[in-house]
């Protein structure tokens, strides 16, 4: 689910990168406020194994393909949501950085459409109520908590991911970068990430069951169920939260089942009659350029902006300005190439002469 | 070679392309950081029909793989992980815009072709970018230039700390799943029975691990952030780099320079 910089336009990137740096900013004065340092190195050890774990293929049964865990959720049950958070940004910015996983640009939104989702909807609206509901009380603790685990994981993951999915899909389509309806890119996207989810919840419930075996005490939230410190939420406030997420994704998944998914088209990008293309993003983007441009700019941008509108132009004149930008194209690209053969010349003369 | 293994390779290229010296390598941190996202912000904003400007920003990253002698090749590897996102969203282009914008001789390229091809230019420039950032910048010295920019100390501390450790996880990941292919040969990944335990295990291990590291780090001064010895010094250079690349780049933006030159040579061909 990583985001290339080329998805999405510099706006949203920005407005991504402001949303996701005032999250990381409350997370920030948060574990300052609790002043534990000791927590660092733990949540950075525990951000490198998620990040090493991440590569572990784990065979699902009866099928021939392997799954993956999912890190979101696994750093929130174990660190808490604001460390959590913190942990994903630093394996994010390292994935983007290093493995080329993910663009510079793109951080913001993919910080927001891995990280923020994963632990702070995974954690407050789904870990922290199902793990404290009251559920299962005619069961024993140990058993009614490990059922609690798996659920929360599942559901967690299944969320987290359909909401990230539905981010990318809305950040992509309000940068005005495809020509794909909105309905039909959201039909292409969540469906797989319900099934990715399933699996990925599957696979870290079974790691934090693991986990709640041996040292119960690592996991937030499982330990005072254990003692049996009075829960402070009651079934009834978790069943309302559950409705409420509920409802959020229903409203995301619905767009999905639109008989018109286009409604929302034109109502995003305008109500430009001609073409299709029209109105996915290109009226926004020319409307910035041209306010800004300075006249003489404008008059050469003019020649290259190829607007469907002007499609079909006395041809002459068009093919003169096509022709001329493959040829300076061309050149541009020999002139890359010379310099290129330059600096190796110089590069390589340098070991002979020292 | 397997996932695992292979991003062990790949973190350890990265760190011994980043320790190599060239004047690409010894620019300030901070000013690199600074023409690589003014570059990607240029080269995203390109309309999506101008495909000719665009190929004029293909320039930077082509002189600074050659000056800092860093094969492109290594870069073209890690599309794989971007840029098939990219191709998913582009590929649809052609469907649905199919109005033909460009001619070449008597053959029309639609609307949809153009924007596609733009769109996975656009992908494959900004990422070589960041990867030139990453290839010539080493880790603490990027740590350092961030911390410059007031980016919160917990927040580098961690990255710096995460960066470390990935590499020692990895390995014992790969360690742990090679053994395991050994015991079950013929086996594509790991088997339902030991999905907890495989990386609960480990991450056992690692939580007692990093309070023993804590301890140490404490014994040797640690009190919440790192120090940082030399901290590089920003020259004449640096600003130069820092301040006229951004500048070329939005000339770049503004005047369509490959389509200046062709009009020029073919111009000059006319006349002939």
């Amino acid at each position: 689910m990583h985001m290339a910089d080329a998805l999405l336009a510099p706006a949203v990137a920005a407005t991504m990168y402001v949303a996701s740096g005032t999250a990381a900013g409350v997370s920030i004065a948060k574990l300052r406020k609790d002043d534990n340092p000791q927590k660092l190195p733990t949540m950075a050890v525990a951000a490198a194994l998620v990040f090493a774990g991440q590569m572990i293929n784990y065979t699902i049964p009866g099928t021939g393909s392997s799954g993956h865990m999912c890190g979101g959720m696994l750093l929130s049950a174990l660190l808490g949501p604001y460390a959590g958070f913190l942990s994903m940004i630093v394996i994010l910015a390292i994935q983007c950085l290093f493995f080329a996983d993910g663009g510079l640009m793109a951080l913001g939104a993919n910080i927001w459409n891995m990280a923020f989702y994963g632990c702070f909807v995974g954690y407050f609206l789904i870990w922290r109520p199902i793990i404290r509901g009251g559920w299962f009380r005619n069961m024993e603790t140990k058993a009614a908590l490990r059922l609690k685990i798996i659920i929360a994981s599942v559901i967690g993951c299944i969320v987290t991911l359909q909401l990230g999915a539905f981010s990318v899909v809305l950040e992509t389509s309000l940068s005005g970068i495809t020509e794909l309806p909105f309905g039909a890119f959201c039909a292409l996207m969540q469906p797989i990430h319900l099934a990715i989810g399933l699996v990925e919840g599957l696979i870290t419930s079974a790691v934090l069951i693991f986990v709640f075996e041996s040292r119960p005490e690592l996991l937030q939230d499982v330990d005072s169920v254990e003692k049996g410190i009075p829960n402070k939420r009651s079934l009834k406030t978790t069943v309302i939260i559950l409705a409420a997420v509920a409802v959020v994704v229903g409203g995301g998944l619905s767009l999905l089942a639109s008989s018109n998914p286009d409604g929302l088209e034109w109502a995003l990008f305008g109500n430009a009659e001609e073409g299709y293309s029209e109105n996915m993003g290109l009226d926004e983007e020319n409307f910035g350029k041209e306010s800004t441009v300075a006249d003489k700019a404008a008059s050469v941008q003019e020649k290259t902006s190829f607007l469907p509108d002007y499609a079909f132009p006395e041809s002459e004149s068009a093919v003169g300005t096509t022709v001329s930008g493959i040829v300076g194209g061309i050149m541009v690209a020999g002139v890359a190439l010379l310099i290129c053969f330059l600096c190796g010349f110089f590069r390589k003369k340098k070991p002979k002469t020292a | 070679m397997d996932k695992i293994n292979r991003a062990a390779l790949e973190l350890r290229e990265m760190d011994d392309l980043a320790a190599r010296q060239s004047p690409v390598h010894s620019l300030h941190p901070l000013a690199k950081l600074v023409t690589t996202i003014a570059y990607i912000l240029v080269t995203v904003s390109f309309g999506k029909y101008d495909l000719s400007g665009l190929l004029t920003m293909a320039l930077y990253p082509i002189i600074l793989f050659s000056v800092s002698g860093i094969s492109m090749r290594t870069c073209f590897y890690k599309l794989r992980y971007v840029l098939p996102l990219v191709c998913a969203v582009g590929l649809f282009n052609p469907f649905f815009d199919k109005a033909p914008i460009l001619y070449i001789g008597k053959l029309g390229a639609s609307g949809g072709v153009i924007s596609m091809i733009t769109l996975m230019l656009k992908g494959v420039l900004c990422l070589q970018a960041s990867f030139l950032l990453a290839a010539t910048t080493q880790m603490d010295a990027l740590c350092a230039a961030l911390r410059k920019i007031r980016v919160p100390g917990m927040l580098v501390t961690m990255l710096l700390l995460t960066y470390r450790y990935i590499s020692v996880m990895v390995d014992e990941v790969s360690v742990m799943t090679t053994a395991y292919k050994l015991r079950a040969p013929g086996q594509k990944g790991i088997h339902i029975s030991a999905w907890g335990s495989f990386l609960g295990q480990l991450l056992l291990r690692s939580m007692d691990r990093a309070d023993e590291l804590y301890v140490s780090m404490q014994l040797r001064g640690f009190a919440g952030e790192f120090q940082y010895a030399d901290v590089k010094r920003a020259e004449v250079r640096d600003w130069l780099f820092a301040i006229l690349l951004p500048a070329a780049f939005i000339l770049l933006r503004y005047c369509n320079v490959a389509e200046l030159l062709g009009q020029l040579l073919s111009r000059g061909t006319g006349a002939i």
